[in-house]
Formats: structure tokens, sequence, C-alpha cells
């Protein structure tokens, strides 16, 4: 099974994400990751979506999406494509580990969003694996909640996939 | 362009009836009410009341199968649109381009569980090629003519629009024509002229080409064109189940239908060409056997006007995508100046096909057990019917022995549900296709069991004049179930025993059934008998005819491929596999 990153350019239409969530449950595709929102064309949505699956099936996948009305572009990114996990994580702390996950928190780059006396929540960004490390950094102090979105990808370069679109 | 205020529900009419819609199947209830007020008026449509909301499902498959036109049915919402859901599955396996209106409850009252509330979108939307929630008036148009498009382009299908009730009450200003705003939706119907080169070379090499045929080629009325690069390039042809019709069953170069239950030298043929010119067909399990050991030598061109079918199943060497009508076309093109009027030579192959066609011809083996042969039953209405006659069939043992023992020599004549297999579907879809071809003979071939589960739909034909031909072949059992159960249970007849019969308790009997809803009803158990009635049903044109054909249920479909295996194990009859390496 092999990953893939694909980019998906959609209308912003009423029970769009339920025929593209459908559509890979019912072909028995799985999704990894999931995220979804407005794209810098009014009326088109961006939706990048993580896929686990064989060279032959994925491009099924992307034949099948295709078919959906809805959607008009999908691109499959390159693995050195721009690719975001977004997390926010709350960590137990007290005056004694405080320092130690401040410690780390500097040299992830991530950042510090609200402190109280027993706890902190941390965001940070970042691919897949920089934010797996850090959870794992973490890990030992305690890690009383946690969110994240779906992995957000983008080409590099000048080239954008909503070119040659017409609206 | 016009310009008028309408409210939602004229407007659907107004759309309907701008789009060219000529007939509609449905049934009112509340929240599609506004729309049947304007419908009554309506000069240019024909609303034809059906008994359940199914029944207008398939008749709208019927219509549409028969004709190339799209058909529309109407529902109302929740229960009415549920009843609904069968159908548009079946029009969604076999690429049938219907319309499915249903109203739905107010747009303030979605979602709070109201009386009659179901989320048809929702519950459609893997079945359907694509839908619509209209909840404005001023949606109604460019929603409908947005179905119409998608339904009847690209690779045909069912879509839904479902309507709100204030949307049909509101008023709004009726443009037409609507814009129609689909920036995603761009079906390629024109072949990669590289494709079609690469074909016509694989072509000219190949030594035992065959073409497999499939319901792509009805659908994109390609008949004619096909009849040509058959002709062209002297392979033998196979029409699978949705193509029983696409090329005359009479041509020397017909080998009949692949599949489970295809004739051995259809099987054969795919199972040992080198090439499968594959058009309009997706390689259904039903065709392939184990997918993996189908036709292990062959190269696959594969042509199919959506790009999803092509790779799917089997690996094609040279995929093309695009319409059959037009690929077809171009490949004759091609091959014209390919070939320079010298066929491939196919000595040895039509040798080898030969042989089997002489050794293993349709047939059956007559039973004694003084019930009518279905087989023979079947045969005959053919005969006698011709090949301009529509026929329809259910599911299971008849319609598959309608697919075997009618000569088809058009296209749009064979009518089946063949992906979902559907019992119930041939009697409303023969009513549907009788409305779109008046003139044509229409018969609704079906067993005891899918005729009780759409029967109710000849009091809509009595009512309606429209006046088609059903055959029961009544053997008073699930037969394909109970075949199944001979082969691989045991002869355990774990409830497939209708008790239909005539040396059973008959309940119902069908001919009585028959008469009790106007229509003209006989019962025939005795081969002489078999014709007259036939006769007497063709020349009956003032009310519908049910006839109860009484047949042997130890009857069995052959040839056959067990469900698991290889086409290479084809049975030609009960314990007989045919012979194959000999060179006899």
């Amino acid at each position: 099974m092999s990953k893939h990153v694909l980019s998906l350019l959609v209308e912003d239409k009423p029970g769009l994400l339920t025929r593209v969530a459908g559509l890979f449950a019912r072909r028995g595709f799985n999704i990894e990751s999931l995220a979804v929102g407005a794209s810098e064309i009014e009326g088109l949505s961006r939706i990048t979506v993580v896929v686990s699956v064989d060279g032959l099936p994925l491009e099924q996948v992307t034949k099948q999406l295709n078919k959906l009305i809805n959607v008009i572009k999908i691109v499959e990114l390159e693995p050195d494509s721009v690719q975001r996990d977004h997390m926010l994580i709350k960590v137990k702390t007290d005056a004694a580990s405080r320092s130690q996950v401040l410690e780390a928190v500097t040299l992830f780059r991530a950042r510090v969003i609200d402190v109280v006396s027993d706890a902190l929540i941390i965001e940070i960004t970042g691919d897949t694996s920089k934010c797996a490390a850090f959870i794992k950094i973490l890990e030992p102090f305690g890690i009383k909640e946690m969110v994240q979105s779906g992995v957000l990808a983008m080409g590099r370069g000048s080239k954008s996939i909503t070119e040659k679109v017409a609206k | 362009m016009t310009k008028e205020v309408l409210t939602g529900a004229e407007a659907i009419v107004r759309s309907l009836e701008l789009l060219g819609v000529t007939d509609v199947f449905g049934l009112p209830g509340g929240a599609i009410l506004p729309t049947y007020d304007p419908l009554m008026d309506s000069k240019k449509l024909r609303h034809i009341l059906v008994r359940h909301e199914q029944g207008a499902g398939h008749a709208a498959e019927g219509y549409a199968s028969a004709s190339g036109k799209v058909g529309v049915c109407i529902a109302t919402s929740g229960p009415g649109a549920t009843n609904l859901v069968t159908a548009i599955a079946d029009a969604y396996m076999d690429s049938v381009p219907i319309i499915a209106i249903t109203g739905q409850v107010g747009s303030h009252l979605i979602g709070t569980d109201a009386f009659q509330e179901a989320d048809i979108v929702g519950i459609t939307m893997p079945i359907t090629k694509h839908s619509f929630l209209v909840t404005k008036p001023e949606e109604v148009p460019a929603a409908l003519a947005a179905a119409y498009l998608i339904a009847s382009t690209g690779r045909p299908g069912p879509v839904l629009v479902d309507v709100t009730k204030d949307a049909q009450q509101n008023k709004a200003e009726f443009i037409w024509p609507p814009k129609i705003d689909l920036p995603g939706y761009k079906p390629v119907t024109k072949p990669h002229g590289k494709q079609i080169q690469a074909a016509a070379a694989l072509i000219k090499n190949a030594k035992k080409p065959i073409l497999y045929v499939g319901g792509g080629v009805i659908r994109s009325g390609a008949s004619k064109e096909l009849l040509k690069l058959a002709e062209l390039i002297g392979a033998p042809v196979t029409t699978t189940l949705m193509a029983r019709g696409a090329f005359p069953d009479s041509h020397p170069q017909h080998l009949g239908m692949p599949g489970m239950h295809g004739t051995v030298p259809a099987v054969m043929g795919l199972q040992r060409s080198d090439l499968l010119i594959t058009l309009g067909a997706r390689f259904d399990d039903r065709v392939t056997g184990i997918a993996k050991s189908f036709a292990p030598e062959a190269k696959v061109i594969h042509v199919d006007i959506d790009p999803a079918e092509i790779g799917k199943i089997r690996y094609a060497d040279v995929p093309i995508v695009g319409d059959a009508k037009e690929v077809i076309t171009e490949l004759i093109a091609e091959l014209t100046t390919t070939l320079k009027g010298k066929q491939p030579d196919m000595e040895e192959w039509w040798k080898f096909l030969n042989g089997l066609l002489e050794r293993y011809p349709l047939g059956y083996t007559p039973h004694e057990d003084g019930k009518l042969d279905p087989q023979y039953v079947i045969k005959r209405i053919g005969e006698l019917s011709g090949p301009e006659a529509i026929y329809a069939a259910g599911v299971g043992q008849h319609q598959m022995w309608s697919a075997q023992f009618v000569n088809y020599e058009r296209p749009n004549s064979w009518l089946n549900s063949g992906g979902a297999g559907t019992m119930g579907y041939a009697v409303p879809a023969a009513m549907g296709a009788k409305v779109a071809q008046p003139e044509r003979l229409v018969w609704a071939i079906d067993g005891d069991g899918c005729f009780q589960m759409t029967n109710q739909e000849l009091a809509t034909c009595t009512i309606n004049n429209i006046p088609i031909k059903v055959a029961i072949i009544n053997n008073s059992s699930l037969g394909m179930v109970r075949q199944w159960q001979t082969l691989f249970y045991d002869k355990r007849y774990s409830h497939t025993d209708l008790n239909t019969g005539t040396d059973t308790v008959m309940v119902p009997d069908f001919v009585k059934l028959g008469e009790a809803y106007g229509c003209l009803s006989i019962r025939v158990e005795k081969e002489e008998d078999v014709d007259a009635a036939i006769k007497l049903a063709i020349e009956t044109n003032d009310r519908p005819v049910v006839i109860d054909f009484i047949v042997g249920r130890d009857a069995m479909v052959w040839p056959m491929v067990a469900a698991g295996l290889s086409n290479d194990q084809v049975q030609y009859a009960k314990d007989a596999a045919p012979v194959w390496d000999g060179e006899e």
C-alpha cells in the first residue's frame, strides 16, 4: 500500500463532501486524511485527500472522482510538494516540567497558545513526520487532548491547479 | 427567450415540455401535489398513473431502452421516492437515461423528520449519475435542463431532481433556455487519433481477434457502424446480455452471447482469442467468470465512453475513451487504409470456431414431465412475433432463455435488467416500451416469481390502453434459484416453491388475476396450443394479454459457467463439458 496526496478542485455545492466521502466508502478506498476549505476562486473549494492504495486502484480513485459532476479537477501532488499538518495539543505541565516542555516547543518551532497553571495548549504545523516526532516528545508529560487537521498540500513553484479553470 | 412568472410547479411542467418530453410515469402524493395541478392542464405531456412507484421507474427505463429517449418518472417524497430506488439503481447499472422527479417536504422542514420526509438525494447518491435538491422556484428550469443533459449524454444514467414543496408553490420569473453551469462535466466522445491507429495496427496483426460487444453500442446507436466494422475485419462477434440485438443474430459471424449462460462458441471464442476488440462492454463478472483466467492470451482494445471502466477489471493494451459510434466510425476509416481490403488471416481461427458452432449449437433436451418446455415456448414467441417486436424479460431462467432463444436482429428490441438483476422489471418496462413505441408489438416474457412483484401495472396498461402481451413462463418456482439448489445444494429446495403451477394450490391463479385486471387471459398446457395462443395474443390489441404457460420445473439453463469458476470450465449441459483441444 502506498500513500498518495490528491488535490481536488470542486464546486462548492451542498452534499459535495458526502459525494466524495461516499465514493471512497463505496469503492472500498481508504481515506487517511481529508481537508476541505475555500479556494482563491469564489464558488470553488479545494479538497486535499490522502489515500493509501496500490498503483492501479489509485487510477480508479481519480477516474471515479472525476465522474462526480461537481469535481472539476484532480491532481496527484508530487511527494516533494508542500504538505502540512496543523495540530493543537493540550499538555499537562507543572512548575517543574514547564520549562522542559517550552524547550521542546522552541526546538520544534511550535507555539504556545494558552497557559494555565497545570496545562499548556501548543500549536504546531509541519509535515506529518515532524508532528509525529513532536508528539513523541510530549507524551511523557501527559497529553490531555489533541486535535489535528487533515494534510494541506500544494505543488511547489508558480503553477496553480486553478489555472485554465474558467470562472 | 421567454420571460414569464410561473410557480415552480408550472416551471417543472413547462421545462419538461420544452425539453421535448412527451410522456411521464408517476403517482402523486402530498409533497408533489403542486406539480400535479398544472400537469393536469398540459397538452404536451401525457402522464400515466402507475399503481406503484417502482412501476413508474421501470416504465421510464423501458421507455428509454426501447426508444433511446430520456424516460421520466415522478413520485412524492418519503416512501414515494424510496419506491423509486430499485428502478434508479437498475438504471444506474445498465446506463439507462432517466430523470426521476421527486417532491420533497418544505425547505423549512428539511431535517426535522417531517411527515413523509426522506433524504432521497442522500439515499440515491451512490446510484445516480447526479442529483439535485431544488429549494427555490427559480432553480427549477436549470436543474431540469441539466438533469436532462447529464442523463442523456456521456455514459447515460439516472438523474434525480428533488424539489421541495415550497419551491413548487412559490413563483419566479421563468427563463428559457436556462444557463446550465456544469464546469466539471465534459464527457469525451471523440477518440484520440493515435489510439485509433494503435488499435488498427493490433487488429491487422491479430490471428484470433474477436469483437466483444456490450450495451454501450446500443446506447450509442452504433449498430450499423458495428456491422460495417465486423464485416470489414471478418472477425467473430459476441454480444453480451446488454447488447443482444446490437448485431444481427442471423449474421454468420455472430457466435452468440458470452458469459455464465453464453453459447460455447462465444465463451470459448473469447477464451482462446488473441485480441479482444471490446466495444462498450465492461468485463462484468458474469461475462468473465474468474477475471484472472479470462481470455488469458488476448491483448485488449477497450472502447468505452466512461474512462473509469477502462482498466477497472482488465488491463487495456489500447484504451480508447469515446462514444462507440464515433470510435467505430474512425476505426473503419483507419482500417480501410491499414488493411487495404485484406482481412487478417483467420482461416485457422474460423476453423476452430466453426467446429464449435457445429458441435455446440444452442439447444435443449425436451422433458418428459407432461409440461411445456420453457425454451420451446420462448422460441415460438420469438419466431411468431419477429425481429421488430420488443421483448422485455424479468430476471432468472426465463430471462436467460429469452436472451438465448429469441433471435434479435435489431437494437432496442431486447430489454432486461442486466447489471442489477431486478426481478419485476418486465411488466412495467414493457409498458414503458409500448408507450414509447406504440406501433411495435411488445412482449413481457416473465417468470411466475417476477410477475408477482409488479403485475399491478397491468391495471395501468388496461386503463391507459397500453396493450402489452405478458407470457408467464410458469414453473411454479423461483426457477434460477432452484436450478442452483439442484446443482450446488444437493437438491434441497429451500423456499423456492411458489405454488402457482396447475398441480399445486395455484395461488394466485394467473388467469383469474389477469382477468381481474381486464386482460385477455388464457392458460396453455399443451405444445399444440402454444402457437394458437401466441397468435391470439398478437392479434389482440384492445387490451393487454396474459398467457400462463405451464412449464416443467426441472428445465435448466445451459450452457453454464458456475459462479467462481474459469470460463474454461463451461458446461454444455449437465455433466457434459465440451472437448476443446481435439483437432477432430
